[in-house]
């Protein structure tokens, strides 16, 4: 076991998976000498030359287009999107060629493609550096999401993801690069949790969290506070947004009877949206109180000084908790 | 145009937008051409022959998917008579391990690659969501978005280049693909990284129903220029200068000296698609001046000139053609109702939970009733 920091792990994670398939290249803007403006690609390119570590020309759809046609030949390209909100020029190719190519080829073409993107607020960034694009994704047949949460996960994770011969949209909280936490560099792939499962982040019995990415430390905090005052909170890490591992949560809910979902995407047509009514459909004679979504607020993503009004914090997700167990709470007395 | 310094830009350009460059006049005459002569000095008139069939050929499937798509057996068909000599022509300068990536309106391309004509109808017919197998033909699945496919063939010239190998990329779209960003990034990452492609533009005149103007107020082979990379504007009913020019781009980008963009200067006889009305917008007397430059019958002048007996030329064609024809017709009519199951299959290469169970849902629905899927398929069939 090291420890080390998020960013660290998936450094070198990366670099595992380049070590271990020629086929492997990494493409973006400013990740070979740089090392991507969050240092993640640090070092690849000295270590395995600018054809496997190809910094591009600034074009999101280029990166991704490309991507493509490198796919076609056997290639598994691993793309880093800058940022979050830098995402949309390359959506035609993502949603339009990369999800849909297999399918259309009948299975004959692998769109083994990986595409990196670091996601989220809190940073204190500015606009189109904050974003959580993750559920246009979710919605798209043909792809995977996940999310990462933690040093070990990152590691793990981004070398299952590059393994996949589906095409991952892999985000990155990029609030909680600098998180450290212990990492097994040494551990065999193969013995790992594969990456379309949730994970029981703190076992609880009264209220199910679920939530992924940077809200993961944040309602593991939430769970300390209120054990405090006696309530047990399950929080788990989603880690898959598509698909979506609902039997975890399931057989958590039809413990606890009672299920919040928190994200800083926004509410409508989220993530949280999703497997609510999932949950719903599944569970709806096991639920004591009716689901709860704590989320961003439906407002493109505020400037830096006003982010903490927007980006669920610890606070905010305890006042859904409370909510979930009918305990006084800011909708208390308040028509929905 | 504005002459370019060949030897600094490394332009294959010929200098006048009024003078394309051409090889057989309208009427058929051979135009001497000391540069370009050399590459296509193996067409004898055997093989002028066979290329001669090959445009019949692509013609006559043309008009049978326009026919088909009247007779309601596929759904929608994009024709391409007027590009037979730029499609068939550039198609046969490529080697079997160089790379296609076509728009949808390349059914000729398609045929020059071996696909078989069941293969160019079953996605109008909506049986399946492409016709062939890729790796059987070095040709990638159609491409609907306009220009995406411009980037698919970049990257995989990228690759191509990083194994080492001497094959190459070709990317076809039409003018209209030109104004897409996607275009616009190919040309971009190719010259960056001197990929190994061609970028084939078919400039038919009409994007549906906007002319070329509306895309460009240059001709589309300058932009060449601006992008770093040798730009030549060829007449695209020309089958010999079509194959020319695109077999020395080709062997340019094995060579390791770059990308090439080649504007064949074409014209789309018919419509958009069997859905398009081109009376709304464009002249009649505009469409009799394409037809005087038609590339069959400028090939087939040309082979008279060299001494072959044209008729036998054309009388031998059409047997060719007609079995074609006759083969797509027949399969056409033939493709089974896809089973209804198919609809979630090779929607990811691994096992996806969500799917799966929507599969199993939908199965066990279908179960209900009593001839369980067939009753399915015919509702859907009808």
């Amino acid at each position: 076991m090291t420890t080390m920091t998020l960013g660290k792990a998936l450094n070198s994670g990366l670099r595992r998976a380049l070590a271990a398939d020629d086929r492997v290249v990494l493409m973006g803007e400013d990740i070979g000498d740089l090392g991507g403006v969050f240092r993640i690609t640090d070092g690849l390119k000295a270590e395995f030359g600018a054809n496997r570590v190809v910094d591009t020309p600034l074009s999101e759809a280029g990166i991704i287009g490309t991507a493509v046609g490198l796919a076609y030949r056997g290639f598994r390209p691993v793309v880093e999107i800058q940022f979050d909100g830098f995402i949309y020029p390359g959506f035609d190719q993502i949603v339009a060629q990369v999800a849909k190519l297999h399918f259309r080829t009948r299975g004959t073409v692998k769109m083994p493609i990986t595409i990196r993107v670091p996601f989220g607020g809190g940073i204190g960034a500015a606009e189109h550096h904050s974003e959580s694009p993750e559920a246009y994704f979710a919605h798209t047949a043909g792809l995977r999401v996940v999310v990462c949460s933690n040093p070990q996960d990152a590691f793990v994770m981004i070398q299952q993801a590059i393994a996949s011969d589906d095409p991952v949209l892999f985000f990155e909280p990029k609030r909680r690069y600098h998180m450290k936490g212990e990492v097994d560099e040494q551990a065999s792939l193969a013995d790992q949790k594969p990456m379309g499962l949730a994970t029981v982040a703190m076992p609880g019995d009264d209220v199910t969290l679920v939530t992924y990415g940077a809200l993961v430390q944040t309602a593991r905090d939430a769970a300390t506070a209120a054990a405090e005052e006696g309530v047990s909170i399950e929080v788990i890490d989603l880690r898959s947004l598509a698909p979506m591992d609902v039997r975890t949560i399931e057989q958590s809910v039809r413990r606890t009877g009672r299920l919040v979902v928190t994200h800083e995407a926004g509410e409508q047509g989220g993530v949280g949206a999703e497997l609510v009514a999932r949950v719903a459909e599944s569970c709806f004679e096991y639920l004591e109180a009716a689901p709860v979504r704590v989320t961003g607020h439906d407002i493109p993503y505020p400037p830096a000084k006003l982010e903490q009004h927007h980006v669920p914090d610890l606070d905010r997700i305890l006042d859904g908790v409370d909510r979930a167990l009918g305990r006084p709470n800011s909708l208390s007395g308040v028509e929905a | 145009m504005t002459p370019t310094d060949p030897v600094r830009t490394g332009l294959l350009t010929r200098d006048d937008e009024h003078d394309l460059t051409r090889m057989l006049e309208p009427d058929g005459t051979r135009r001497a051409d000391a540069e370009l002569d050399p590459w296509i000095a193996d067409l004898d008139v055997s093989r002028l022959t066979e290329l001669y069939t090959d445009l019949a050929v692509v013609r006559a499937l043309d008009a049978q998917g326009v026919a088909l798509q009247r007779q309601g057996e596929v759904g929608l068909w994009p024709p391409l008579t007027g590009q037979e000599a730029a499609q068939v022509g550039s198609a046969r300068a490529l080697r079997a391990d160089d790379y296609v990536f076509a728009s949808y309106r390349e059914m000729g391309v398609a045929w020059a690659r071996g696909v078989a004509p069941v293969g160019l109808v079953i996605e109008w017919r909506g049986a399946a969501a492409s016709g062939w197998v890729p790796a059987e033909h070095n040709l990638a699945v159609p491409q609907i978005i306009i220009g995406a496919q411009s980037l698919h063939a970049t990257g995989w010239a990228m690759g191509a280049a990083w194994d080492g190998a001497d094959s190459a990329a070709i990317a076809y779209f039409g003018d209209g693909a030109t104004s897409e960003g996607d275009v616009n990034e190919a040309l971009v990452f190719a010259a960056s990284f001197q990929a190994p492609v061609v970028f084939f533009c078919q400039n038919n005149h009409w994007a549906i129903s906007e002319p070329v103007t509306l895309q460009s107020r240059q001709p589309l082979a300058r932009r060449a220029d601006g992008f770093g990379m040798p730009g030549i504007r060829v007449d695209g009913n020309d089958l010999l200068a079509v194959m020319a020019v695109t077999r020395r781009a080709l062997d340019r980008a094995r060579r390791g000296d770059g990308p090439t963009f080649i504007e064949a200067v074409t014209y789309r006889m018919g419509p958009h698609t069997t859905a398009d009305d081109p009376t709304r917008y464009r002249a009649a007397d505009e469409i009799e001046s394409w037809r005087e430059r038609d590339p069959l019958a400028r090939l087939l002048a040309h082979l008279g000139a060299l001494g072959a007996d044209i008729e036998a030329v054309e009388r031998d064609a059409k047997v060719v053609a007609d079995a074609a024809t006759t083969e797509m017709r027949e399969a056409c009519r033939a493709i089974p109702q896809p089973e209804p199951m198919s609809v979630f299959d090779h929607i990811y290469a691994e096992p996806n939970s969500h799917l799966e169970r929507q599969r199993d849902r939908y199965a066990r629905y279908l179960a209900m009733f009593d001839d369980g899927a067939g009753a399915q398929g015919e509702e859907a069939a009808r």
